[in-house]
């Protein structure tokens, strides 16, 4: 179980005002979803909340406490980040790069035990990566990458979810997979937090939004009640048509400007 | 995972008798060859007075010059090559050895004596590392082509620099002091500085094997994961600079043994630093005191500088790995 809070927390974005500070509180179980448009701060927020770059003002605290007063070891088992952009300068094969998600909890001088294994193939399991196990990650497409790097989250076991686009890449089928897996996590007690470009995935898989603007502002609260037509259609510049499906709103753009911007 | 655990045991345990095995054959081969029989009686305290001063006073202590370098040198290639996230990073190819033989020649040029060459080699390492490691560092991070071309640039300098302070040397100093610029062990001296810098370091880079590993992922990662991500590069920037420092004072520059080593460990082994940085020491201590005896040997009785050995094979593999890597 972990609660994430942000406390009058202004973001680093260069050469950008800084904007409404934000006090935000991520319970557990909860599946939050940041939106916004392209260069917002998407990620810089995903970045701050996870506690890999320093915020301008303001904290962001772990169960109350301030995220540069705990251990490295210890924030690493508790919250799992998966970004956007992957590196790998050596070769890897996936089920090694798997195991990378067991880090923080070998000493520096253990080697990856069986259980440490035993947990690094069920996420390859669960993403259905199994067949790919011997596979050098330099060989894969991107959506099996993209599936990859959900798999080393999934080995390190944490109670908070910081996932940047968690469908990229991904085709259909592997996106409603992806979105599923998360949701079985929040329900068995993680706090999830994702970047999402889609708004239909929002909508469909999220039950609270943060949505960004590109000048700083931003608003929050249940999925119900911000996805507003006319308020996602300014976040977005782009006008857009509701429709519904299995009960979850569907999102269509349509042709010209939002209505206050004509 | 006993199977995994095994394994590796027996990999470095092949690697340690491969060192044993490059040490006693570069102790016996050369002018008067040294049997096996005559080796053990000399190394049990008996034997011939001539195999005696032969093991004792001359071959030995070059081999385990020769060993220390190479162990240093793979070690420097080895962490290099994490920090920059780049299988091409090596001391010699960066102008890092270079540096550091500038600042040691300005020592010794200036009268200084053996403690302050020392420290002088590994301020001119650390200078280069900086220098090229500033340089490529553009916006957006490293990238291969640039930091090799800045390494590569930066090398020449030093080179330049060199063969200057060696024109205006006095003629007759002239033959010791060629080595700076490409490797030789004729003129290593006391081997037991350089065993002091190496043993420490392997013992400090142990632990870390899993934090590299993950910083190899990238920095991010790394501290996603929980790695100390800017202490733990610091660690390597000065830890690389102080083992390449070291082994140019010992040897002068030895080229791509940092390259070379660490690469075809990769290959056979995997990329896992808590087995390829100790396999690195051993194997590259084993190339370098092999190589010093094909130097020594090859062309008998001219001593050729180990540093042409290295070189012939280190160009090669160097050409590949950039090939590959396109």
């Amino acid at each position: 179980m972990a609660t994430l809070t942000a406390q009058q927390l202004v973001m680093d974005v260069p050469g950008r005002p800084a904007g409404r500070p934000l006090d935000l509180t991520i319970e557990p179980g909860q599946r939050w979803g940041i939106l916004g448009p392209n260069g917002a701060g998407k990620t810089t927020l995903l970045h701050t909340l996870a506690g890999l770059r320093s915020p301008r003002a303001g904290q962001v605290l772990l169960d109350g406490r301030a995220l540069p007063a705990l251990s490295h070891r210890r924030l690493a088992r508790q919250r799992a980040v998966v970004f956007q952009e992957r590196q790998d300068s050596f070769p890897a094969t996936v089920m090694e790069t798997a195991l990378i998600g067991r880090h923080p909890y070998l000493s520096p001088w253990q080697w990856e035990g069986r259980e440490d294994h035993r947990r690094a193939l069920a996420a390859l399991e669960a993403l259905g990566l199994t067949p790919l196990r011997d596979r050098l990650v330099s060989t894969l497409s991107g959506g099996e990458r993209q599936r990859v790097a959900l798999a080393t989250a999934l080995t390190q076991a944490p109670s908070l979810w910081l996932v940047d686009e968690p469908t990229n890449h991904l085709d259909l089928h592997h996106q409603v997979a992806v979105m599923a897996l998360l949701a079985e996590q929040a329900d068995r007690g993680a706090a999830v937090v994702m970047c999402l470009h889609d708004l239909n995935l929002a909508a469909r898989w999220c039950d609270h939004l943060l949505l960004l603007y590109p000048d700083g502002e931003l608003c929050f609260g249940p999925a119900a009640d911000m996805l507003v037509p006319s308020a996602l259609e300014a976040l977005y510049g782009q006008r857009l048509a509701v429709g519904q499906v299995d009960g979850a709103p569907v999102f269509v753009p349509t042709g010209g400007l939002p209505a206050n911007k004509e | 995972m006993a199977d995994a655990e095994s394994k590796r045991r027996l990999i470095l345990l092949a690697l340690l008798l491969l060192a044993l095995l490059s040490l006693a054959v570069a102790v016996a081969v050369g002018s008067v060859a040294v049997s096996p029989t005559q080796l053990l009686a000399v190394l049990g305290g008996g034997g011939e007075p001539l195999h005696h001063d032969l093991i004792l006073t001359l071959r030995g202590p070059r081999a385990m010059a020769a060993f220390a370098t190479g162990g240093l040198l793979a070690l420097a290639g080895a962490l290099m090559q994490i920090l920059l996230r780049n299988p091409l990073a090596d001391p010699y190819v960066l102008g890092v050895s270079g540096g550091a033989a500038v600042a040691a020649l300005l020592a010794l040029l200036c009268g200084a004596g053996i403690t302050l060459v020392s420290g002088s080699a590994f301020a001119g390492a650390l200078l280069s590392t900086l220098l090229v490691f500033g340089l490529a560092h553009g916006v957006g991070g490293w990238t291969p082509t640039r930091l090799l071309l800045t390494g590569v640039v930066v090398a020449a300098g030093w080179g330049a620099m060199v063969t200057f302070m060696l024109a205006l040397s006095p003629a007759r100093q002239l033959p010791g002091m060629l080595y700076w610029l490409m490797g030789d062990l004729s003129y290593a001296g006391s081997p037991w500085p350089a065993w002091l810098v190496l043993v420490p370091a392997l013992l400090l880079t142990l632990p870390l094997g899993g934090s590299l590993n993950v910083l190899a992922r990238g920095p991010l990662q790394a501290a996603a994961l929980g790695v100390a991500v800017r202490p733990l590069q610091w660690l390597l920037y000065g830890l690389a600079s102080l083992l390449t420092a070291m082994a140019v004072t010992t040897a002068g520059s030895v080229g791509f043994v940092g390259l070379v080593v660490p690469h075809m460990l990769r290959l056979l082994l995997g990329n896992d630093q808590r087995l390829i940085l100790p396999a690195s020491v051993l194997a590259g201590g084993s190339l370098l005191t092999l190589a010093d005896t094909v130097a020594r040997t090859a062309l008998a009785p001219e001593q050729l500088p180990v540093g042409v050995i290295t070189a012939l094979l280190g160009v090669p593999s160097f050409l590949y790995l950039l090939y590959r890597s396109r």
